[in-house]
């Protein structure tokens, strides 16, 4: 594998950067552009922004923000929000993003998959999966950026990577829904069966904590990256510390 | 300088215009065989299939121009695959100025593909702005054959062509705008050719 990621992850609303806990009560923590560079400058390896309300609002993020993050970082960044068609996409690659991250509009009509897969490559589509635990088992959820609309899909989460990737997806964030914003630790044994399962990459999300909790999702979980916002945003934990921690524990990190 | 970014009508033209923007250039983004043969230096980019690449290519008539030009050209990702023979992703026919085939990465334990994130790099060419042991950013399913042309590598499995050199055209596998201080030392070192 290559160096594990770091990924902190970036929660959009109107343009300003906000932090919800279990995808509730959003709050601003600041501009965009500001935060961007300082994860950059702090070695985060990738940045993930999400659009909240994009989705739920029937309409697809703003390139304006997409092309203010392009135009001051160099290293790789997703953006996703409602992208529901090739153009979209090809909008938000055109201004700059490396990839485009799809979720409820994935689910709603699982083609987009291979039409995006198709014109810019597997590399370019990943597949955000918001996976809540349920009676033993996991499903899909869809619409989690609004209260009201969020709903279960019935859908097992293996099934839906199996078949998302089988589309084309080239990637997995895997949003284990129960963790998020509580900082209990990664879901271990639900990302490790997903990476197992999956031939593609496989990113931790939802519950990051302490440094500890990226080692074990590494390690036992066998995640390719590990994506945080609370833990950044707040300064609980700061990336430089964090990667020394962990090449400490044995886990190639980027330096 | 005149430096055109071949618009192949898909794929990252963004990112890569704003990393030479970064160097005080303006880089024009265009199809037209005139503005490219005429340039100072030359960019392939692209993210996508090869397929769907080629296509826009020979829709554009741009193969002859791309295939004849003598000045410093750059290949990025899959504009670099497509100075190859032939890729295998929608078996396609790509430009073959450098005489090898492109091969589809096989997923095994520890190692999915696409290949996605920052790997080191063992450097054979001390030309490059590369040091042995960088990190640089790779995002892809399809690796080119190693062979003579190889200037810089990676371990995925196997080795994985990183940099290729073949008289004045270069190529990178991963991705220099993205790819922080080292993708910039890259991209700096290209612009001096």
């Amino acid at each position: 594998m290559p160096a594990r990621r770091i990924i902190p992850c970036l929660d959009v609303r109107d343009g300003r950067v906000v932090k919800g806990v279990q995808f509730r009560d959003h709050r601003d923590v600041g501009d965009i552009v500001e935060h961007a560079l300082r994860y950059r400058d702090e070695g985060a390896d990738e940045l993930v922004f999400y659009d909240i309300t994009a989705s739920a609002e029937g309409r697809s993020l703003d390139t304006d923000w997409v092309r203010r993050i392009a135009r001051v970082i160099d290293i790789p960044f997703a953006v996703a929000g409602g992208v529901r068609s090739r153009d979209q996409a090809a909008a938000c690659l055109d201004s700059g993003a490396d990839k485009v991250s799809i979720n409820s509009p994935a689910l709603e009509r699982p083609a987009l998959i291979e039409e995006l897969a198709r014109d810019f490559g597997s590399q370019c589509v990943v597949l955000g999966v918001d996976s809540m635990a349920e009676d033993g088992d996991y499903f899909v959820h869809q619409y989690t950026g609004s209260v009201e609309r969020s709903r279960d899909t019935g859908l097992r989460t293996l099934d839906w990577i199996r078949e998302a990737t089988e589309r084309g997806a080239g990637e997995i964030v895997l949003n284990c829904m129960r963790r998020d914003g509580v900082r209990t630790g990664y879901d271990i044994a639900h990302t490790r069966d997903v990476a197992s399962a999956a031939t593609v990459p496989v990113i931790a999300s939802g519950g990051a904590g302490a440094p500890e909790h990226f080692r074990d999702a590494f390690r036992d979980a066998k995640a390719s990256g590990a994506l945080a916002a609370t833990v950044f945003h707040d300064r609980i934990i700061a990336i430089p510390d964090l990667k020394e921690f962990l090449a400490g524990c044995g886990i190639e990190m980027r330096h | 300088m005149k430096l055109a970014i071949v618009d192949v009508g898909c794929g990252n033209i963004g990112s890569v215009g704003i990393a030479f923007e970064r160097f005080g250039l303006t880089p024009l983004i265009t199809a037209d065989a005139e503005a490219i043969a005429g340039a100072d230096k030359v960019i392939l980019p692209g993210v996508g299939a090869a397929g769907f690449a080629m296509e826009q290519i020979e829709a554009r008539g741009l193969a002859p121009v791309l295939r004849g030009l003598t000045q410093p050209v750059l290949g990025i990702c899959l504009g670099m695959q497509l100075l190859f023979e032939r890729s295998e992703e929608e078996d396609s026919a790509c430009l073959g100025i450098i005489p090898g085939r492109v091969r589809k990465l096989a997923p095994a334990p520890d190692r999915p593909v696409p290949h996605m994130g920052w790997s080191r790099l063992s450097v054979a060419d001390p030309d490059l702005g590369l040091a042995d042991g960088d990190y640089v950013y790779f995002a892809h399913s399809f690796a080119c054959d190693d062979g003579g042309w190889t200037a810089a590598s990676a371990d995925y499995g196997r080795r994985i062509p990183a940099v290729v050199r073949s008289g004045n055209y270069l190529g990178a596998q991963f991705h220099p705008e993205r790819s922080s201080a080292a993708g910039a030392r890259f991209l700096e070192r290209f612009l001096e050719r």
